[in-house]
């Protein structure tokens, strides 16, 4: 399961495409709205998506941890819309057969995400609204 | 005449106030004059954008085709 939705995600769907009775370890990660940005209240997040270009590369991002990780499993979700805070913008699920990479594909997948996929997040405060860009983060893989 | 067509997102959708347009291209005009031509710095300075062609990145000096899809993404945000 890669893909873009408008709306709600539904997690256990997620954690559900990448399941399989050989798998020892099953890690969910939700990237969740969140409250307060350097001071400002935010209200809620607005995401938008190149749709048409963004499956290519989760397509891209579950190959590459695929050849990487032989035998393990990646679905990823990204939704659009509002999204209130505490909700999910996003859901990553990994399935491996040991627990030690599955924490490993999963930082992969969810810091390729946040470098590649064309998504964009509005954050909108009490007081108006910004364009938030994702930053570098020195410790992904 | 070849022609693109030009999607907007996010930040650049706002500032063009369209979703995406069809383009005629000048003669060997690449992804960075495109953009240029049609999002011209404004005060404040150019918006850093990435460069998409059918569908996936694409650098700021390849000439595109007619009947690409063409897009200029402002940074990202996704996750």
């Amino acid at each position: 399961m890669l893909a873009i939705v408008d709306g709600p995600i539904d997690v256990g769907a997620v954690r559900a495409a990448a399941s399989d009775p050989s798998f020892g370890a099953i890690l969910v990660f939700e990237g969740v709205g969140r409250h307060d940005f350097e001071g400002r209240r935010v209200v809620q997040l607005a995401y938008e998506a190149y749709a048409e270009m963004a499956v290519p590369v989760l397509e891209s991002i579950a190959a590459e941890a695929t050849a990487r990780w032989p035998g393990c499993r990646v679905a990823m979700v990204h939704r659009t819309g509002i999204v209130a805070i505490g909700e999910p913008s996003v859901v990553i699920a990994v399935g491996t057969p040991h627990r030690a990479e599955c924490y490993e594909i999963s930082r992969y997948a969810l810091e390729a995400l946040k470098a590649r996929l064309p998504v964009w997040k509005k954050e909108v405060y009490e007081d108006g609204s910004a364009w938030k860009a994702n930053t570098p983060d020195p410790t992904a893989p | 005449m070849a022609q693109v067509r030009v999607r907007y997102f996010a930040s650049l959708r706002e500032r063009k106030g369209i979703e995406e347009e069809q383009v005629e291209l000048l003669e060997g005009e690449t992804l960075g004059a495109l953009y240029l031509r049609l999002c011209p710095p404004i005060p404040g300075g150019v918006l850093p954008v990435a460069y998409a062609r059918n569908l996936t990145y694409a650098g700021a000096d390849e000439v595109p085709d007619d009947g690409d899809e063409i897009s200029f993404l402002p940074p990202i945000g996704g996750g």
